[in-house]
């Protein structure tokens, strides 16, 4: 077959199928976020104090926290899915630390320091390091079966993006079931539960995401 | 690509057959440079063609098209470097006289692509060629195969996939 020929058939193939790159992961994730969704309402539940901890500014900065990351991680993510990455990205990952040094400068502000070890340890770390990467395998999946249809510079790194939105897609469902809402706790545990994630992510991306 | 973005095939057939152009030198540049005959170019060129068509999704609007298109061509030539090894190299000083007398752009590639569509399943394999190398349109092939249009154009999309696909395998 000659290139010219070749040509004509990607002529006509072009028809329709220009979607936007954005449309198809935000897709995903919530496709594989609803699965989570499904397992959090029957083996969790929303806590019981669900309306009274909306009022208090740990809950509400625990949630600010988890949506800046999660729209970093969604930017890095389109970012990383392009054979040339522009720097621009890392604007929005900019936000996640500011919010988080003030979280925490705020709360070792106001509490005593003999409490700060209880906050940080908490009452639920083992729930968390489990329950933040099990809602986080269907949005992962979802994310990289989206993203095969991507060419990224760095498989590695791109499936390591997605494993860092799937984290933090899940970290916005954990959140509303952990009654620990101090950034001392959120800072330490949600982090690392966020870390076998990313890695997990990247190693199926090196391999599923080449082209 | 933006006017092709917005359905324009005319447009689109314009910029493939110029890339493919300039995608013969940047590979032929390439192989040179890694003391390569120049058999593969054209392999080289098509393979990034289907790439680039099928990752056109990938391009940022509001970025310029070449960094781009550079991206991709660098990608798949090193890809096909890496593939093909290193065992086989050849001292270019060896062969100076054959690389001074450059072959017709396209003819030594025929051959391996054929071998590439053969490895398409029939149905695929057809509406590829009846659309590349007997020129007909979607609909044409689809009355002779009695096939809907649409149907046609899904399955001509998965042969191109196929296709691609069979380009990164099957060269070891």
């Amino acid at each position: 077959m000659k290139t010219e020929q070749l040509v004509a058939s990607l002529v006509a193939d072009r028809a329709g199928s220009a979607r936007p790159l954005g449309r198809s992961v935000s897709r995903a994730v919530l496709a594989g976020a609803l699965v989570s969704l499904v397992i959090f309402a029957l083996e969790f539940g929303p806590r019981v104090d669900l309306a009274a901890a909306l009022a208090t500014w740990r809950f509400d900065a625990k949630l600010v926290l988890v949506l800046a990351a999660l729209m970093a991680a969604s930017v890095a993510c389109l970012a990383m899915a392009r054979p040339v990455t522009t720097a621009r990205w890392r604007w929005a990952v900019l936000p996640v630390p500011l919010i988080a040094a003030a979280a925490l400068g705020t709360e070792l502000a106001v509490l005593p320091a003999g409490t700060w070890e209880a906050r940080l340890v908490g009452s639920n770390a083992l729930v968390c390091l489990t329950a933040i990467p099990l809602f986080a395998l269907a949005p992962l999946m979802a994310l990289l079966l989206a993203m095969r249809r991507t060419a990224p510079a760095s498989p590695a790194l791109a499936g390591a993006a997605c494993g860092a939105l799937a984290a933090a897609a899940a970290a916005l469902i954990y959140a509303f079931h952990c009654f620990d809402d101090s950034p001392l706790f959120v800072l330490t545990w949600y982090s690392l539960a966020a870390i076998p994630v990313v890695l997990l992510g990247a190693a199926v991306g090196h391999r599923l995401l080449r082209w | 690509m933006r006017a092709a973005r917005k359905g324009d095939d005319e447009a689109y057939r314009r910029l493939l057959l110029l890339v493919a152009a300039w995608l013969r030198g940047v590979a032929s540049r390439g192989l040179a440079a890694a003391g390569r005959p120049n058999a593969d170019c054209e392999d080289i060129v098509q393979e990034t063609l289907l790439a680039m068509h099928l990752k056109r999704d990938t391009w940022d609007e509001t970025q310029p098209l070449q960094p781009w298109l550079r991206a991709i061509a660098r990608h798949k030539l090193v890809d096909h470097l890496r593939r093909r090894g290193f065992a086989d190299h050849v001292d270019i000083d060896d062969h100076s006289d054959t690389l001074a007398a450059p072959a017709a752009a396209e003819e030594g590639s025929a051959l391996d692509a054929r071998q590439m569509l053969a490895s398409l399943p029939e149905r695929q394999r057809r509406i590829v060629e009846g659309i590349s190398i007997e020129g007909q349109s979607a609909k044409d092939v689809g009355v002779r195969m009695g096939m809907s249009e649409g149907a046609i154009r899904v399955t001509l999309h998965r042969a191109l996939r196929a296709l691609a696909d069979a380009y990164r395998k099957d060269r070891t």
